[in-house]
């Protein structure tokens, strides 16, 4: 009986912090991710240097102000690839220097080169850039937990957003590159799942060209026009150009006054620097105050990353990564982004579940799910491909 | 029989009616930028008072005179005159005051700043800042524990409540609870400390003693999902024996028994139910709905929503005191 109560008082008191003076856990995060930036169509668009890595600095700074009253300590190491580097090469890098997690901003196949070289270590990489469906799918990792949304949850989003709105007949413009025709896909798949009609179907083939010259706009107000005549009855103009050749220059131009949305106009995105809603002012403000520059979805996506090692870490109190991964993967994790809701991992493939705004550049328009879109499990889960969809088999 | 019915009918309607003592509610209306001011014997807003940029956090002083409210925006705490209903004064609060409490004096006010992990102590007779106290990252729930002895902090992103020693202004323990720690209550004779997560979605009931979380008080509410379910404000009767929670989304008064800590009853009131006030008397509990921008009155004995009053946009905050 006594030592029932001796188990007891100890199990309390371990729920306690008190302030200690050892050593701190150290957790080391490291970053992965391509040098240089593709240019954009929209001058003010293009990224800053430091696109994604700045939020995930937000983060450890985050981390490490709740992590002096755990004793423990975050700190954040930047590897950048530059034209040619292996990123298997790279990643085994960070592995060696007591690295315990990966928050990587790679194209798909270099962040499952980059996976499969250190999953023989024990590492975990959070995938901040990357929104294949592949990677979730028929070709997901056990160590890769993927925070970027997927295409077609982006694709979802719209869509039942579009459909709430009764715009319903859809033009859709496809660019030539292989990107383009991925989110193509997915928007026809959300089209039919939500109940809208492509009326017709254009490609913009990419000639190349500058993006930016001193008389563009005399011409494109003459080819975009042209380019979107004689189409069929449609409500809204869907743009696939997630290569940036074409969709920023079609508002204002079309032949037919009609709203854009996909890759201009309305776009869905993770994070948007107008976003105001659920206490986001004050995370707004302390990116602006660090980095002296807006947040984007990407900087939202790595310091979602680095908050839920964070948050794992002082959840369990503990730097081990098995103990940090398990309860990761575990059912009593979530994370709170600022998004309204808990968000939490899809066991089957370690996607983070999110809504997703719908913003102009501007404003917020919407945030999806939209109300009425139904679930068994999270209405979040109307949003990309669901677990009975699902070709992903965790090893 | 008719006439008896009829009779019952007036009597009872005399009785649902006969004014109680006079009190008056104050509702922060964070997206109008006015304060409405409610009758509580004519169930009716008398007046809407002009504030700053953001007004959320509002109290009434312990003497009465005045009514406080944190305007986030403009980085200010106002001071509304309780006899002349409008503004008077200002406090030096620190930026993006949100939350704040007194101590039972009167005499000193500790508010949260969310903008810079700080919780300011400024000395409410001079209208001067003592001090800061560093916290995790954004701080917002307040509390003061019924002696005096230690000030509770929530911060939304850390996820802990932080005890403070009003003597030494040093942070002696901390709790980690769920996640969005929004606001923090003690019972009456201090043996208990309720502290809502309204993104982890429970309530942490912790030992102020030991600083350990004894038990969570979780929310069921059938044909609702769980993310829905966001307790943010928290009442608990001066005796102690029941416990009112405003849970957001879920458009619901949770009440709990605040002894076994069991949900007995959910109220249906407004959407996005955000903070609870009850009248000195503890007869009546008002709630502020965020998204239907109205107050709902609680009968506290009969455990029933009797009224609905149009406030202003997204009323956020609410305190009562005597007429």
């Amino acid at each position: 009986m006594i030592r029932l109560f001796v188990g007891v008082v100890v199990g309390l008191s371990a729920l306690s912090i008190s302030a200690v003076a050892a050593d701190p856990i150290e957790i080391g995060i490291g970053y992965l991710r391509r040098a240089g930036v593709k240019p954009t169509l929209s001058l003010v668009e293009q990224p800053a240097a430091d696109d994604g890595v700045a939020g995930a600095r937000l983060a450890i700074e985050d981390n490490n102000t709740t992590g002096k009253f755990l004793n423990q300590h975050f700190t954040l190491e930047e590897l950048r690839l530059k034209e040619g580097d292996d990123a298997a090469t790279a990643a085994m890098t960070l592995a060696d220097r007591n690295i315990a997690f990966i928050i990587a901003d790679l194209p798909g196949d270099a962040l499952l080169k980059a996976a499969d070289a250190v999953r023989d270590r024990g590492m975990v990489l959070f995938n901040a850039g990357a929104i294949d469906d592949r990677l979730r799918e028929e070709d997901c990792r056990a160590n890769v937990i993927h925070v970027a949304p997927t295409r077609s949850m982006l694709a979802d989003a719209l869509a039942q957003y579009l459909v709430w709105k009764q715009w319903k007949r859809w033009l859709m413009v496809v660019g030539s590159h292989q990107e383009d025709k991925l989110y193509a896909e997915a928007l026809r798949r959300a089209a039919s799942r939500f109940g809208a009609k492509i009326v017709q179907e254009r490609v913009f083939e990419d000639t190349g060209g500058a993006r930016r010259t001193d008389s563009g706009v005399t011409l494109l107000q003459r080819q975009m026009p042209v380019f979107t005549q004689q189409a069929p009855a449609y409500d809204i103009l869907v743009a696939a150009d997630e290569s940036e050749v074409f969709a920023a220059y079609l508002p204002y131009r079309t032949w037919d006054p009609r709203p854009l949305a996909g890759s201009a106009g309305l776009v869905p995105k993770s994070w948007d620097a107008a976003q105001d809603q659920w206490g986001a002012v004050q995370m707004q403000n302390r990116f602006l105050k660090l980095n002296s520059r807006h947040m984007t979805a990407l900087d939202m996506q790595a310091w979602t990353a680095a908050r839920m090692i964070g948050e794992a870490a002082s959840r369990v109190n503990s730097a081990d990564r098995r103990t940090l991964l398990d309860f990761l993967k575990g059912a009593d994790f979530s994370v709170a982004a600022f998004k309204g809701q808990r968000l939490t991992l899809r066991p089957w493939n370690l996607q983070l579940r999110q809504p997703i705004l719908l913003v102009d550049g501007r404003m917020v328009v919407s945030v999806s799910p939209q109300e009425g879109f139904l679930h068994q499990v999270s209405e979040l889960d109307t949003l990309g491909v669901d677990q009975p969809e699902t070709r992903c088999k965790l090893h | 029989m008719w006439h008896r019915c009829l009779l019952t009918g007036t009597v009872l309607w005399l009785v649902g009616n006969l004014p109680a003592a006079a009190f008056i509610a104050y509702v922060s209306n964070e997206k109008s930028n006015t304060v409405s001011v409610i009758d509580t014997d004519k169930w009716a807003v008398i007046k809407t008072i002009k504030v700053g940029q953001r007004p959320r956090g509002i109290e009434f002083t312990r003497d009465g005179k005045f009514v406080m409210v944190a305007v986030g925006d403009d980085d200010t705490i106002q001071m509304i005159d309780t006899g002349t209903q409008e503004v008077t004064d200002t406090l030096p609060s620190g930026p993006d005051p949100e939350l704040f409490i007194q101590d039972k004096a009167g005499k000193i006010l500790y508010v949260a700043n969310e903008n810079d992990n700080t919780v300011t102590v400024i000395d409410l007779e001079k209208r001067a800042r003592m001090g800061d106290v560093q916290v995790g990252v954004e701080p917002e729930g307040m509390a003061l524990s019924p002696d005096g002895r230690f000030l509770i902090n929530t911060s939304e992103t850390t996820n802990m409540a932080h005890f403070i020693d009003t003597e030494t202004r040093q942070i002696v323990a901390n709790v980690l609870v769920d996640s969005r720690p929004r606001f923090a209550e003690f019972k009456g004779d201090g043996s208990e400390l309720w502290v809502s997560s309204e993104i982890g979605g429970t309530i942490s009931v912790i030992d102020p003693a030991k600083h350990v979380v004894t038990t969570k008080i979780t929310f069921d509410i059938p044909g609702l999902r769980k993310e829905a379910i966001q307790p943010v404000g928290i009442s608990i009767a001066a005796d102690g024996k029941t416990a009112f929670i405003a849970l957001g989304p879920a458009n619901r008064v949770a009440v709990v028994d605040a002894a076994s800590h069991q949900v007995i009853k959910y109220l249906l009131v407004g959407q996005r139910v955000w903070h609870l006030a009850f009248t000195p008397d503890e007869k009546w509990l008002l709630v502020t709905n965020g998204i239907s921008n109205d107050v709902s009155v609680i009968d506290v004995a009969a455990l029933k929503v009797i009224k609905t009053i149009q406030v202003g946009e997204l009323p956020w905050g609410i305190t009562i005191g005597k007429q």
